[in-house]
């Protein structure tokens, strides 16, 4: 810009032409409201949050395409490593506790009932910690970019998402080469899914903003994981190890059903084995738990979200 | 490296005593007409920044007698010790002024002084430790790199990147080209852009982050890089966007751009602005320091 016209446009700044009055005759804050401008740093209602989430659903999903698509680019295979590495996984769990370990030989199916809780589990965890990294991974996003802070863990969760989805194409092919029939049950496959994402999601949403100010959490994680995964039934069934036989102890199971990683690899393995009934009691924990989590966890997040970037 | 041995010696002329008073230059308020006369909206304050504190904190700063080994570590919690590393930097102190409808602000100082992180909280990025900024509409940073994965090849990139800027398929599709063009890379938008040179790299992320209009737009030594032909670009592009009655904020090291491109310059030294007026004036005491 030439002098002359920088001149002009300060002239016009400061001048009296637009009944604006010198700097500091005014205190700034009532001169801001007068020209009706917002504070910079505001977080608006849950339902404007939520609103500006949706706006911004375009880059939640391709955020999660491309960390996916990124991931494996590097690799002569490529985008095949997405089958694959569920694959690898499921071989070696059959071959572990199937074969060499031979553990539960009472239960129908081992292969199957194993690989699905693993599946299911691993949708839960994976979620969960890479939830937990989500702000404080991303700081120089944050701070370079406005959105809705909710987007990164809801990309991160969608990002396991995407990669159950393969995962689970493994699955059914292989409950599938264990001669379990299709029924009718298979249709509700993507409910259950949809109910362990929903939970998944406001799980993530929690350890978001816990990581992002609790910054031990990320070392602590691996070993409540583990923890997690021994307690939900992955290896064995919750039902004949607690209540067995005994009738008067099923109230111990169901205890342990309540955990939300029981109840939706249980709720998986109803659907898809059929040595398995879904009982109503498994269904209500996996809605309790899909409605409490992505409420909660909103809410949870919402409450913070002018803080993340900070510091 | 000129810049850089530049930088130094300014750093140490002004650690030397010069006397360091708070200077306010107004142009001449001699009001006359001008080309942006016609649009009403130009004039009306756009940012107010009323007395703007902001304090950081750092962790991982380790100090001589904290070598962060386990030991200590836990003789500290024994201690019932908070995280020693964890310090406080206390990067803007008191800053206030208005921004206007069709102003570009040069934002110069030393580094450390805090222009970067004036420009994020003016984002709305960074929460003010006391004091207010007050903006019209959503200044945002133009600053799309921290979304762009260098794995990815640069198409990706530019969809990923429009989105990250909040546009929606339709506007996507519509800048796509644009933003190749401008750009210049060329073939090479079908290339990872950890292929690309320093260079293609930043001309992408410039074309990338401009493709948007944005009513208050923020800048931070975005132009330092490109061969002259995108400097050229990139300035007229910037010019553009303040003729569209926006407001621009500029941070460079680089002086001759903030004089070419801007109107008012803002001078922050240790946290407080300095001085504040015409580029002129107040390059030239940034100079004489």
């Amino acid at each position: 810009m030439s002098q002359p016209e920088s001149a002009v446009a300060d002239a016009q700044a400061g001048g009296p032409k637009n009944g604006t009055p010198e700097q500091g005759q005014e205190p700034l804050a009532k001169l801001a409201k007068r020209y009706g401008l917002r504070r910079a740093i505001a977080r608006p209602s849950l339902p404007v949050y939520l609103r500006q989430l949706w706006d911004r659903r375009h880059f939640v999903m391709t955020y999660a395409t491309s960390r996916n698509v990124s991931k494996y680019s590097n690799s002569a295979m490529g985008q095949l490593w997405q089958v694959l590495t569920p694959l690898f996984n499921a071989g070696i769990y059959w071959l572990m506790f199937g074969l060499i370990l031979g553990a539960n030989k009472n239960i129908v199916n081992y292969p199957a009932f194993l690989i699905t809780g693993m599946f299911v589990f691993t949708y839960t965890q994976r979620s969960v910690s890479s939830g937990a990294k989500a702000i404080s991974s991303n700081l120089s996003l944050i701070r370079a970019l406005h959105f809705p802070r909710a987007a990164l863990p809801l990309a991160y969760t969608i990002q396991e998402f995407q990669q159950l989805l393969i995962s689970m194409g493994v699955l059914v092919a292989l409950v599938l080469v264990t001669n379990e029939p299709v029924t009718w049950y298979w249709l509700l496959i993507p409910v259950a899914l949809a109910l362990q994402t929903l939970f998944n999601i406001g799980a993530s949403l929690v350890l978001a903003r816990v990581g992002s100010t609790a910054r031990d959490l990320n070392q602590l994680l691996p070993f409540i994981m583990r923890t997690w995964l021994y307690a939900s039934g992955v290896f064995y069934s919750i039902e004949d190890k607690v209540a067995g036989t005994n009738k008067a102890l099923q109230w111990i199971a169901d205890i342990m059903y309540f955990n939300p990683a029981a109840a939706y690899i249980e709720l998986m393995r109803d659907l898809l084995m059929r040595t398995h009934e879904p009982r109503p009691y498994i269904w209500m924990v996996c809605v309790f738990w899909a409605v409490f989590a992505v409420v909660g966890g909103f809410w949870y997040f919402w409450r913070a979200e002018e803080k993340y970037g900070r510091g | 490296m000129a810049e850089l041995t530049e930088e130094l010696s300014r750093v140490k002329a002004e650690d030397s005593g010069v006397p360091s008073t708070d200077v306010r230059v107004h142009p001449n308020p001699e009001p006359s007409g001008g080309p942006e006369s016609g649009d009403d909206r130009a004039g009306t304050p756009t940012v107010i920044v009323d007395d703007l504190h902001i304090i950081y904190r750092v962790y991982g700063a380790a100090t001589e007698a904290e070598k962060g080994n386990a030991a200590t570590a836990l003789l500290r919690l024994l201690k019932r010790q908070g995280r020693p590393q964890m310090k406080e930097i206390h990067a803007v102190r008191g800053v206030s002024f208005v921004a206007r409808h069709g102003d570009a602000i040069g934002i110069v100082g030393r580094n450390g002084s805090g222009k970067s992180t004036l420009l994020r909280a003016i984002a709305g990025l960074l929460p003010p430790h006391s004091g207010a900024v007050y903006t019209d509409g959503q200044p945002s940073l133009l600053g799309v790199n921290a979304a762009l994965m260098r794995e990815l090849t640069g198409e990706r990139n530019i969809v990923l990147g429009c989105y990250a800027m909040g546009m929606n398929p339709a506007q996507v599709k519509e800048k796509y080209d644009e933003i190749v063009d401008f750009s210049g890379i060329g073939e090479f938008v079908q290339f990872p852009m950890s292929t690309y040179s320093s260079g293609m790299g930043a001309r992408l992320r410039f074309a990338i982050a401009s493709a948007k209009a944005h009513d208050v737009l923020l800048i931070d030594e975005a132009l330092a890089t490109g061969d002259r032909d995108f400097k050229r670009k990139s300035q007229d592009r910037i010019k553009k966007m303040r003729d569209e009655a926006g407001t621009v904020f500029l941070v460079a090291h680089n002086l001759d751009v903030i004089e070419e491109t801007c109107n008012r310059v803002l001078w922050l030294h240790k946290g407080k602005i300095k001085m504040d007026g015409d580029p002129k004036t107040v390059l030239e005491a940034y100079n004489a320091v």
